[in-house]
């Protein structure tokens, strides 16, 4: 299931080592929280999954959990990728939701 | 002994007094930037729009700025807002249409003297107006809707985004907007709350200390500019007037309403004190 979320990329090179950040919007709820208004437990809702591709290839999967904070923003650092190659970020959450951002190292 | 001592007690009251008189608004601010030009030395001038990150002894606290300003979160709200902006109203007509130079680089003079309704306009009450003028639902319940706040926020910092670098320009030619002006600088001078502090007392005298360790305090100079911004403690996007409202709960003062009169003359006030800094808004702040 796509969803309405926001993914953004931005890469960074310097000397030789490309940077990676991907900032998404997600609420991250534990499942632990409270909501003040209905006294009753948020149910969790976070990202499980993250996967990133170069050019097509997957180069990095990452297992995220419920220790992440809200709008996470996380970073890899690739070496050996040249500019103007194309880096992919698939997510998807525990409630099956899932998003994706292409982007071109610049 | 006493005839020595009422003199002198007379000449330690004027003295004190001479500060709060107001002379005319371009001494003030030469005054005022003066004021910190000598207290920060090291500092120059176009730094303050930096905020609290500019001043000496806060270095920690600039060097996690720059860590977070590579991909700060308020990209994700700056992003909701520029979709508000650019989204067509029902009639056809944009938010685009409601101002001048399709509201590029015009931020720089708000908020600004409306001449005719004899009140300072501030950019989120110019949006608004915007959608009334086009029927479409305002925001509104600006005190205790935070969603809607926040909406508003977005949308008023992707408005300054478009002015950004701009240098703050404030007329205040006319008597009514000087009077304005005096307004604000009242409220900048008075003191206020439980613990009995003025808005200058933490952001002139104290300015650069790190108040109970955990709370920095900026320079005055430079505010404004960096509003609509996202605190980290906040994570989320919001108003200056929200800012000033939980400043005041802070001195444990009772806030004022979101877009109430004494806050828009604050907000003119500050803003004119900053005259000549460039806009940064939106920005990520403590």
């Amino acid at each position: 299931m796509a969803s309405d979320k926001q993914t953004q990329i931005r890469t960074r090179t310097r000397d030789g080592v490309t940077d990676v950040l991907v900032l998404v919007n997600h609420p991250m709820e534990t499942g632990l929280r409270t909501d003040p208004k209905t006294k009753e437990k948020v149910p969790p809702h976070f990202i499980q999954k993250m996967t990133f591709y170069l050019n097509g290839k997957e180069v990095l999967s990452a297992s995220l959990g419920p220790g992440v904070s809200k709008d996470p923003l996380v970073g890899i650092k690739l070496k050996r990728a040249k500019s103007g190659d194309k880096i992919k970020v698939i997510w998807s959450d525990n409630k099956g939701e899932s998003g994706s951002e292409e982007a071109t190292i610049n | 002994m006493k005839k020595i001592l009422l003199p002198l007690a007379m000449l330690g009251a004027v003295a004190f007094m001479t500060p709060t008189v107001s002379a005319d608004p371009a001494s003030d601010l030469k005054q005022f930037q003066e004021f910190f030009k000598k207290k920060f030395p090291a500092v120059p001038f176009d730094e303050y729009a930096n905020g609290l990150y500019a001043l000496p002894g806060l270095e920690p606290y600039r060097e996690q700025w720059l860590m977070y300003n590579d991909f700060p979160p308020l990209e994700l709200g700056l992003t909701r807002g520029k979709k508000m902006w650019e989204t067509p109203f029902k009639n056809g007509s944009n938010f685009a249409s409601c101002f001048k130079n399709g509201g590029r680089n015009i931020a720089q003079g708000y908020p600004y003297w409306d001449e005719a309704a004899q009140k300072v306009r501030t950019a989120e009450m110019d949006l608004n107006d915007c959608l009334k003028k086009n029927s479409e639902p305002p925001f509104t319940g600006l005190d205790n809707d935070t969603k809607t706040r926040v909406r508003l926020a977005e949308l008023t910092a992707y408005f300054y985004s478009l002015s950004k670098g701009q240098r703050v320009n404030i007329d205040i030619s006319s008597p009514g907007a000087v009077k304005a002006y005096e307004a604000g600088e009242k409220f900048w001078w008075q003191r206020r709350g439980q613990l009995n502090f003025s808005c200058a007392n933490c952001h002139m005298d104290l300015a650069g200390k790190n108040f109970g360790g955990n709370q920095p305090l900026s320079a005055a100079l430079g505010h404004p500019v960096g509003w609509p911004a996202q605190r980290l403690e906040w994570a989320r996007l919001e108003t200056i007037h929200q800012r000033y409202k939980t400043c005041n709960s802070q001195v444990r003062a009772k806030p004022f309403k979101h877009s109430s009169e004494i806050y828009n003359n604050l907000q003119f006030y500050e803003t004119y004190m900053s005259s000549g800094l460039p806009l940064t808004a939106p920005a990520m702040r403590n």
